[in-house]
């Protein structure tokens, strides 16, 4: 119960949009009907008086026909299939001899408390990220050797390096906590054989808490 | 009752800002320019995170890289690309120093720009 209730908490201190969840729609489907994007001129953020504004492209207008994320869900695109479906198809390098190298593997992570277990998909990741990007400066190479938590990763650490900033958002636990703790009945750590896939996030049924 | 919340988290004016949207304010204002606003979102439309974090060498945390005009110019980091060969050059000052006034170097993510989709 105290856990329970501590989590609550920090949900609700990190979220002021929780003020609006009596408002969200009960489906997927139906959320992306809602899908907007603020303008330069209205975001708080741009200088509305900047003549150059105008040669800068919209938010709305570069994402809105790409694979779509829950309304109001990070950039409300789903990046993921967006670069699999080939619907962006942004440059791996720079340089002609930059190595590029994408690994199959996924990685379960147990460490979760009451939570289902982490299934990280090395796939996904490799795809836009270099490995040393992660490795071994945020994450050691070894299964079960690094001290991941929420605490951490919500101050931006580990996955929050990316995660509440530029991938997809710390409201989606469950893209990341995506393998039910009860009956799971493999081994920890890494993963024999291709990673598991996912279908497009709009197609993924919602999940309980209680796995 | 809930609107007392509202009232209580959400500050007077809010920014709305894309997610993903990098405030960089280092050396900007102190030099008579617009705080510079960089679109990750954007960005990645178009190259994959390693080509900057990698290639490019930016570290992955909003206000980590020492960035300057000199440097730019000079073919560091924005100007890798920016460069009028990849992409535009750095003359456009204001396509890049676009934001408002006071704006604190940071990254616009999580509770700022959006709400929770499917917990």
């Amino acid at each position: 119960m105290k856990k329970k209730t501590c989590c609550l908490i920090t949900m609700f201190l990190c979220l002021p949009a929780l003020a609006w969840a009596s408002e969200l729609p009960t489906s997927q489907g139906d959320a992306s009907a809602l899908r907007s994007w603020k303008p330069f001129t209205a975001d708080g953020l741009h200088d509305p008086s900047n003549p150059a504004l105008v040669e800068l492209q919209q938010p709305g207008e570069a994402m809105a026909m790409f694979p779509k994320d829950v309304a109001n869900t990070g950039n409300q695109v789903d990046w993921v299939r967006a670069l699999e479906q080939g619907v962006i198809v942004p440059r791996t390098n720079i340089f002609p001899d930059t190595h590029i190298e994408v690994l199959d593997l996924d990685i379960i992570m147990d460490q979760t408390s009451q939570m289902g277990l982490v299934r990280f998909p090395h796939k996904a990741h490799t795809q836009w990220l270099e490995c040393s990007n992660c490795h071994d400066k945020i994450f050691k190479k070894k299964a079960g050797g690094n001290p991941v938590n929420m605490f951490a990763i919500l101050m931006g650490e580990y996955c929050g390096r990316c995660h509440g900033a530029v991938a997809f958002p710390l409201t989606e636990c469950r893209r990341c906590h995506s393998e039910p703790r009860r009956g799971f009945a493999g081994s920890y750590g890494a993963q024999e054989g291709a990673g598991k896939t996912y279908k497009p996030v709009m197609d993924q049924k919602p999940v309980g808490i209680n796995q | 009752m809930p609107f007392l919340f509202v009232g209580v988290l959400l500050p007077a004016t809010p920014v709305q800002a894309e997610y993903g949207d990098v405030v960089l304010n280092r050396y900007a204002e102190k030099n008579g320019m617009r705080p510079v606003i960089y679109s990750h979102w954007f960005h990645r439309i178009r190259f994959r995170c390693k080509v900057c974090h990698s290639e490019l060498g930016f570290e992955m945390r909003a206000g980590a890289n020492d960035i300057s005009m000199a440097k730019i110019i000079e073919g560091e980091y924005c100007g890798m690309c920016h460069n009028g060969e990849v992409a535009w050059s750095a003359e456009h000052c204001d396509r890049c120093h676009s934001g408002l006034p006071g704006l604190q170097t940071k990254i616009h993510g999580g509770g700022e720009t959006s709400g929770p989709g499917v917990w």
